[in-house]
């Protein structure tokens, strides 16, 4: 009964919701609404505590078997720690000036650090991929080539640079993708199918 | 004598006629839609149309305070299947008319579409008779008035037949092709599946972080907990773990969505118990780092770096921090496979990933790991649904060389 009953419950939920994407009628809205956007939320915040718990679980273990570089989580710790007495109602809540100093001054700089990275990654990530070993690497390389200088002047050729590049953005590029996002679509509706029949069991143990 | 004289040229102008409201169709209701015949002076005639306005009547004032319920008999409580949609008090006055708004000059149709909301200005009620007029309008000043419409009142539909005709019969077809490829390897047919690079390699990869005793680390991607890609990425992180527990190497999965969190690491516990190491298990190998993209990525390549971990697994929703991950563990110096079913990712891990499951192999990847005749039925019928849409596919190239519009009015969709 223990790993029947999540199955029933899964079957269930999942036949109702096929049937409510094909009742446009206000009635199936309202449970649609009611069970599928105003639970989550719920059990989110519940879960958002576990969460946490887990977060200072693993940084006070590391800090008291003193792992490597332990001295991290002291700082993850402090940071959860400020945060969150910032946001309390006697320092005026989520919108205080202490929560928007800290979200202004050490936060966003630090996300926009991490996010930046992403350039110099895409320069060795590129470095990599384009190299010419192969006849299809070759390819890439003059396909990548040809994207990229397509907004250049280049004088008599800019027309012609141009337009292969639509090509290769329109045509290759395109059916590719459209062939990805057609098998993706079958996948989908695959995996909905296998949860919801309980064909696919894994993620509850003992298939 | 007084003589009456004629109004001048371009004041009165032709009016719409054949006015009509009919209940939008395939709806939750609280729409109608009003159509009409051109004016005779829309496109010949004196031609000098600008517009048609559109009136309803009824008229609607309101939301008024719920306390003004008792005050008057012309006053309508509109309630709500739930509380959600809140109740509203409506001053219904008949007789007079509401300008609704107006639409230009060569249109025959106006989509009188409401809120459901009880409490909001744009509510429509349903089952409340309207009654509709249009205006042809001059740039002049010049108007030609319709008849008023036979009353309509709005309502919602129990079924949506475009998305039943077009969604629904190709999906019982697919399941159908589920089921049956299913009870076929039930009875014991053989089926072949094409090998994935990517699959094969899970067992090496644990194997290498077991000999190097180096752990392995599962990244669920940033979806939410009911996201496709995180529910296949729960069956393979099963199937993973369960390996991982059978080789006694240690595996950390960081997770960037509380909820998720709570799956995962059901998930890796029941898999640690179907291995028989049960003991094993520990509840920090998920945890929760943090619900912010770029914090998380910088935690989780700390964890890279600082662990060195041997194998690394990216399988499910990713953005913009795609690149960032795989190419930290690339730099690291540690196999990775990825899979993910946004397009735009797909290059990155591509590029820094040693495998990479592109879209639907995400899906596949349970099935495949699992070997069971069950689970390779539906990829068997995925491969058949897509020979399917190749046929439908020529034919729509043909028909379209060919100038059969037939088999376009096939697939036209209308929602």
């Amino acid at each position: 009964m223990k790993r029947q009953l999540p199955l029933i419950i899964i079957f269930v939920c999942g036949i109702f919701m096929v049937f409510q994407y094909f009742i446009p009628h206000e009635n199936s809205e309202f449970i649609y609404e009611f069970a599928a956007l105003d639970w989550p939320p719920i059990i989110g915040v519940f879960a958002l505590t576990l969460g946490i718990i887990s977060l200072v679980r693993v940084s006070a273990a590391k800090i008291s078997k003193r792992d490597e570089d332990w001295q991290y989580s002291i700082v993850t710790l402090i940071g959860l720690a400020m945060m969150i007495i910032a946001g309390l109602p006697w320092f005026g809540g989520q919108t205080s000036p202490a929560v928007k100093w800290q979200f202004d001054f050490i936060m966003r700089p630090i996300i926009a650090t991490i996010f930046s990275l992403l350039s110099f990654f895409i320069a060795s990530a590129a470095y990599r991929a384009f190299r010419a070993r192969s006849v299809l690497a070759s390819i890439l390389l003059i396909s990548a080539v040809i994207v990229m200088i397509r907004f250049m002047p280049l004088g008599p050729f800019t027309d012609i640079v141009s337009r292969t590049a639509d090509w290769v953005l329109n045509v290759p590029n395109l059916a590719a993708k459209r062939a990805i996002i057609i098998g993706v679509g079958l996948g989908i509706i695959s995996t909905a199918l296998k949860v919801v029949l309980g064909v696919e069991r894994s993620y509850l143990g003992r298939d | 004598m007084a003589v009456m004289s004629a109004p001048p040229a371009g004041m009165v102008v032709a009016p719409p006629t054949e006015v009509r409201a009919v209940d939008a169709p395939n709806d939750h209701g609280h729409a109608l839609t009003v159509r009409w015949k051109l004016s005779a002076d829309d496109g010949q005639g004196q031609n000098n149309i600008l517009a048609y306005r559109i009136l309803r009547t009824p008229r609607l004032i309101g939301p008024l305070p719920m306390d003004s319920a008792k005050a008057g008999t012309d006053l309508q409580v509109f309630s709500s299947p739930g509380t959600i949609y809140n109740e509203g008090v409506w001053r219904i006055i008949p007789d007079q008319w509401d300008t609704l708004g107006q639409v230009p000059l060569g249109s025959s149709k106006y989509e009188n579409r409401g809120g459901k909301q009880r409490d909001a200005k744009d509510f429509l009620p349903d089952a409340t008779p309207f009654q509709y007029k249009v205006i042809a309008t001059t740039a002049a000043g010049g108007m030609g008035i319709s008849e008023a419409s036979a009353p309509a009142a709005a309502t919602g539909q129990i079924v949506h037949t475009s998305k039943l005709q077009y969604i629904g019969i190709p999906v019982v077809i697919f399941t159908a092709l589920v089921l049956g490829f299913i009870s076929a390897a039930k009875r014991g047919r053989e089926l072949y599946i094409r090998p994935l690079a990517g699959i094969g390699a899970v067992d090496e990869a644990i194997g290498r972080a077991t000999e190097m005793n180096r752990p392995i680390l599962y990244v669920l991607g940033l979806g939410a907990p009911d996201d496709i890609a995180t529910i296949a990425s729960y069956t393979i992180l099963s199937r993973v773990a369960k390996k991982v527990a059978e080789h006694r190497t240690e595996l950390l999965v960081p997770c960037y969505d509380a909820v998720v969190m709570s799956i995962a690491q059901e998930t890796v516990r029941q898999a640690y118990l179907d291995a028989g190491r049960p003991d094993e298990y520990k509840e920090d190998m998920v945890y929760f780092v943090t619900q912010e993209q770029f914090a998380y990525v910088a935690a989780v390549n700390g964890t890279m770096l600082r662990r060195q971990t041997a194998t690394n697994f990216y399988l499910g929703v990713f953005y913009a921090e795609s690149l960032i991950l795989a190419e930290t563990g690339s730099l690291a110096g540690s196999i990775q496979i990825s899979g993910t079913d946004r397009v735009t990712q797909i290059p990155f891990f591509i590029v820094a990933c040693d495998y990479t499951l592109i879209g639907e192999e995400l899906y596949a990847a349970s099935a495949y790991l699992g070997r069971e005749p069950k689970l390779l039925g539906t990829l068997k019928a995925q491969d058949w649904a897509k020979g399917m849409l190749i046929a439908f596919m020529i034919l729509g190239l043909v028909g379209a060389a060919l100038q059969w519009n037939w088999v376009g009015s096939l697939f036209r969709m209308s929602f």
